[in-house]
């Protein structure tokens, strides 16, 4: 293995990832959570930029760590979780089916680690800088891709007719 | 502008942030006491828990600026290859601005841009 920049920036910023994402499980606070999400999506989108994805790690940054976030907060905010003992749980079936689940990850993951580590999914295609422009994201979405696109139209509009529906109940 | 660089300018803003407060940290002069470490309300004793529920109006609020934020996005890579695909792409947005529009006019319709 070559020992250059992008190596190392790739290694500083997985340990960052993995590390944010294990203080955000452990957190007690849901905010402090929320704050270690961030940097969390922080990293990610810096894991994007070595993989020559410029134009979605732009938006990693703007809607995720941006948008997303405060809606997460305004979520928490929601909840009104005044005492913390409420989210402790005694050891039922939801937790036997979350370790049964984290397992399947851990094996998928390791399937996918392997086949990587094993020499078949390791090049990077010399067109990756040009992919990862706003340009060809835009002349594949609005040709090949178009009708994606508009469903992604009707997506928004479920979502907005959807969080109006959930909280009409204010407004009647 | 190559990657590499702007991986080098985003951490020249880090490092530029964080070593103003850290310095900042270092020069200043500090004393701590328990005092200062109290929520401030004008002076009087705090009383009760800072934990509120929010109105659910910020929420609907905040979800309609993460959908026009989305669409924005969308006419982003629109606006760069507007000029090369022409009518084709015009006519596209065209459709897909009128069906979020759509869901704006539903939230404004059922009076959720009303702040009461």
């Amino acid at each position: 293995m070559k020992f250059d920049l992008e190596t190392v920036l790739f290694f500083s910023l997985a340990v960052m990832a993995i590390g944010s994402a294990i203080m955000m499980i452990t957190r007690k606070s849901p905010i402090t959570s929320a704050l270690y999400l961030i940097l969390n999506f922080f990293t990610v989108s810096g894991l994007y930029l070595l993989l020559k994805a410029q134009f979605i790690a732009i938006i990693q940054v703007l809607v995720y760590m941006g948008a997303i976030m405060v809606l997460f907060l305004f979520v928490i905010m929601l909840l009104n979780l005044q005492d913390e003992k409420i989210l402790k749980e005694k050891f039922t079936y939801r937790k036997i089916t979350a370790v049964l689940l984290s397992i399947f990850l851990f094996c998928l993951l390791s399937f996918t680690i392997y086949f990587g580590f094993s020499g078949k999914f390791t090049a990077m295609s010399d067109k990756a800088v040009e992919i990862g422009t706003a340009e060809f994201l835009g002349s594949e979405l609005f040709t090949n891709f178009s009708f994606p696109f508009e469903l992604a139209s009707f997506l928004l509009l479920a979502a907005i007719v959807g969080a109006v529906v959930l909280a009409k109940k204010k407004f009647e | 502008m190559s990657t590499e660089s702007l991986i080098v300018f985003f951490i020249a803003g880090v490092v530029m942030v964080g070593g103003g407060i850290i310095v900042s940290e270092l020069v200043a002069p500090t004393s701590k006491n328990a005092v200062k470490d109290e929520t401030y309300e004008c002076g009087i004793p705090t009383k009760g828990e800072s934990w509120v529920q929010f109105k659910v109006g910020y929420y609907l609020f905040a979800i309609l600026f993460l959908i026009f934020d989305v669409e924005t996005i969308f006419m982003v890579p629109w606006a760069v290859v507007m000029g090369e695909l022409g009518l084709v792409a015009f006519i596209e947005i065209l459709i897909f601005l009128i069906i979020v529009s759509l869901g704006l006019l539903y939230a404004w319709q059922k009076g959720a841009l009303k702040w009461d």
